[in-house]
């Protein structure tokens, strides 16, 4: 009986592989700054210009609460929420993104502390997913793994497991997927730690100790060959960035530097540009020489968004909204620009241009050139922005508390 | 005869085939059980995951028929099983909803009406119940004022403040008197217990609040002892092992007594910097009773924002050493059981060297209450700290 039960699962799951298999596609945006990590997409059609009535392929409204980041699998937009008085709500909510109609919502009740500041909420990390599979990480570090049409696939509590991993001011890290591993950051001054789950049976393949001292950032990926197999993925912290094989937990190597606890690292053609110092760009090692540190620049030091690099010029934003264009190959500054801030998402880029979202909800567009940044556009949305947008299909997705926009020429 | 042989080689892979599909349909009640034993076995670290998976996936695929035995199945399961058997029967009823089946409505409202079942499947059960059936909200919510449910009394609370502040705008005070008065006797929540109080006091009524809360008001507070570079957070200073009201104890700047304070703050902050002295570097213990008739369950609920450490009769229910992450009214949410008579709560205090002025604050708040954040108040024949101390 059990034989002929499991005979169904296993030629169930192969169709439902196959399946959600063809849904993915080259142009998802499968996790925070994007699949690669990069905040940079290939699209070239995206819109520069938009309004309240321009522009907007269609906006839904959302309930609760939410500062992730949308992410996109194919033709579905995935988004987390939070919900609730005590914000132990937890919503995970699927839109189809033609016309921003909702294909499925499920909710699940939080296991860990969702207190946090009054500017942060449960609903902070970015889910992510491997194309198969969605995972949502929140505040109160609860990671919940769905199917791409909401079936519970597992639930974890991570403060479940570790009583004192959270943040009072709340947790931010975004989780990030490297082949079949997804790897969750949850540092805090009281207990830190890094896991590595199996994303089919979310079970910790791996668990390190992590440095005591609250930390928002969210890990990058490193990508050293054409599979999935050799890369690293980079975590940082207060005491500096360490190289982590997600299949074992292993570091590969550590630069121990210190770092910000807030913007995270960006690689670019194998530059790992890290928010320490300003910004300090390391060649990270191939074998056993030590990390090569190209440059360090101290006037680069971004402020809460995380810096980027677009078409060899790397990007930072500091606190008074100024954007530094360096030069990717040496630090030198090329151009300042002033943009009205505050800003807490960091920067995409896509088709030529930078997408520079502050917190009043003003969208700046710049096109960035050798000498000089061209602010092309500032459009306004009208609602406090607190995330960092996605790109997708010819379409940037961006949400505030209360609604998700999809923002593409018709 | 080839084709023939044929078509019973389709014939029987169609038979397998369609018995492979039909499986779930097959499903009786011993394998719905097993289904939901796996659930609950999940537990810490993804221990239980490779059956729960298993089990998950095929109470996912069941009908309204399931939904029921899902929702008694949270009966004292873990948090984490109460996620899994949620996930499933959402996935059950979204399907059933979209294929337009209907829903079990009447045994959904039986179930949401029956207190003894989980809170959180209870209010599940709701919140499907009034997809399709708005009107059941009428019925059902203005029962729940005192509901083990916070979700439930919320809303209950919300319903008799908004007739209350009606009743106010048209100066009918008796009658807002008693609306307010009727939805503080359910309000946890500190949004609504505000929206309450404002107007009860402008129409001249007293609260306590402490007392609605169940703040413990009154302490024996000792220090300072040395918390230099945060490391007297593991130091067992005499405290912990002994708590003697009338001893003298080495403290890090001389000896250090016991001594009796009682807060007048509303929220009953004990604000140690201002009470004793904004030392830094620096740990109070803090020392109260609390007295019941039967032993039970309760929760302590502590809002710091210095590193702490809670005992209650001798045992460490909880230690956090975080220091200035922001502060607030249940922060943190101790489960602790008590014993008949007089019970010992203890708790270290810790302060750090930072020199910030956000970094200031030394207090602490402590309340007891049930899992839905009503204060569970002292017997009436309580001896307090203050005689004991006498």
């Amino acid at each position: 009986m059990w034989n002929m039960r499991y005979l169904r699962a296993s030629w169930m799951a192969s169709f439902g592989i196959i399946a959600l298999t063809g849904l993915a596609s080259a142009g998802d945006w499968r996790q925070f700054r994007g699949t690669d990590t990069t905040g940079v997409a290939e699209d070239a059609s995206l819109p520069v210009t938009w309004s309240a009535t321009e522009n907007i392929a269609w906006k839904v409204s959302l309930p609760g609460r939410g500062l992730s980041s949308p992410i996109i699998i194919g033709d579905r937009v995935f988004l987390t929420g939070s919900s609730g008085y005590r914000q132990d709500r937890l919503h995970v909510f699927c839109f189809d993104a033609k016309d921003g109609s909702s294909l499925w919502e499920r909710q699940f009740t939080a296991t860990g502390r969702t207190s946090s500041h009054s500017k942060m909420c449960n609903a902070t990390p970015t889910p992510a997913s491997d194309g198969q599979r969605l995972f949502a990480l929140y505040s109160s570090n609860d990671l919940i793994c769905l199917d791409l049409d909401g079936n519970l696939l597992w639930f974890r509590g991570l403060t479940y497991d570790h009583p004192n991993v959270s943040n009072s001011l709340g947790m931010a890290s975004s989780p990030v997927v490297v082949g079949d591993t997804l790897v969750a950051q949850v540092e805090n001054d009281s207990e830190s730690l890094a896991t590595g789950v199996d994303v089919v049976t979310g079970v910790s393949r791996w668990t390190m100790k992590r440095p005591k001292r609250a930390n928002w950032t969210s890990a990058a990926i490193l990508n050293k060959g054409p599979t999935s197999d050799e890369d690293l993925v980079l975590l940082q912290s207060s005491e500096g960035l360490a190289a982590v094989r997600p299949q074992t937990g292993t570091v590969a190597w550590n630069y121990k530097e210190g770092a910000s606890t807030i913007p995270s690292s960006v690689v670019s053609d194998g530059v790992v540009f890290i928010p320490s110092q300003g910004i300090t760009a390391i060649r990270p090692p191939t074998g056993s020489e030590n990390i090569e540190v190209l440059w360090r620049v101290g006037k680069l030091g971004p402020a809460t968004p995380s810096p980027i690099v677009y078409q060899g010029r790397l990007f930072s934003v500091n606190g008074a909204g100024v954007v530094t264009c360096g030069d990717t190959k040496t630090g030198d500054e090329k151009w300042k620009l002033r943009l009205t801030g505050p800003f807490s998402g960091s920067p995409v880029a896509a088709g030529g241009h930078l997408y520079f979202f502050n917190e009043k909800g003003e969208a700046h567009v710049v096109k960035p050139g050798d000498d000089q940044g061209e602010l092309v556009s500032t459009n306004i949305l009208d609602d406090t922005i607190l995330c960092t947008p996605a790109i997708a299909n010819g379409a940037i997705y961006v949400r505030s508390d209360k609604s998700l926009w999809k923002i593409a020429t018709k | 005869m080839k084709s023939g042989r044929i078509a019973q080689k389709w014939s029987g892979s169609f038979v397998l085939v369609a018995t492979v599909l039909a499986w779930p349909i097959a499903s009786d009640a011993a394998s719905l059980d097993e289904q939901v034993r796996a659930i609950r076995a999940v537990a810490a670290e993804g221990s239980g995951h490779a059956n729960a998976i298993a089990a998950v996936k095929e109470l996912s695929r069941g009908d309204a028929a399931t939904l029921l035995p899902i929702l008694k199945a949270f009966d004292d399961a873990n948090p984490l099983a109460a996620n899994w058997l949620r996930g499933a029967f959402e996935a059950v009823a979204a399907r059933e909803l979209k294929q337009s089946h209907p829903l079990p409505t009447r045994e959904l409202e039986a179930f949401v009406l029956d207190v003894a079942r989980h809170p959180e499947a209870r209010r599940l059960a709701y919140e499907w119940l009034i997809k399709v059936d708005a009107s059941a909200s009428d019925r059902l919510i203005p029962g729940m004022i005192r509901d083990a449910s916070p979700e439930f009394r919320r809303d209950a609370v919300q319903r008799l403040l908004n007739r209350a502040e009606k009743a106010h705008e048209d100066k009918k005070s008796a009658d807002a008197i008693a609306l307010f008065r009727e939805a503080l006797s359910g309000a946890i929540d500190d949004d609504q217990v505000k929206a309450i109080v404002k107007p009860l006091r402008e129409l001249g009524e007293t609260v306590d609040l402490p007392k609605h809360f169940g703040f413990l008001t009154a302490w024996h507070l000792i220090g300072p002892f040395d918390n230099t570079d945060k490391k007297g957070f593991d130091v067992a200073y005499p405290p912990e092992s002994q708590v003697d009201l009338t001893a003298k104890l080495p403290g890090k700047m001389g000896d250090v007594a016991w001594e009796h304070y009682v807060t007048e703050d509303e929220y009953g902050v004990f604000n140690i910097a201002k009470k004793t002295a904004p030392h830094k570097g620096a740990i109070t213990y803090g020392y109260t009773t609390f007295t019941t008739d039967t032993p039970r369950s309760i929760e302590l609920r502590l809002g710091t924002p210095n590193a702490w450490k809670l005992w209650v009769n001798g045992e460490l229910v909880f230690a956090r050493d975080e220091y200035h992450r922001g502060t607030q009214l249940d922060q943190y949410r101790v489960k602790a059981k008590l014993k008949s008579g007089t019970n010992a709560i203890l708790i270290k205090v810790c302060q750090n060297e930072q020199t910030e002025d956000w970094a200031q604050d030394w207090k602490y708040q402590v309340r007891v209450c049930d899992s839905a954040g009503a204060a569970i108040l002292p017997s009436k024949n309580a001896v307090t700290t203050s005689q004991l101390d006498r």
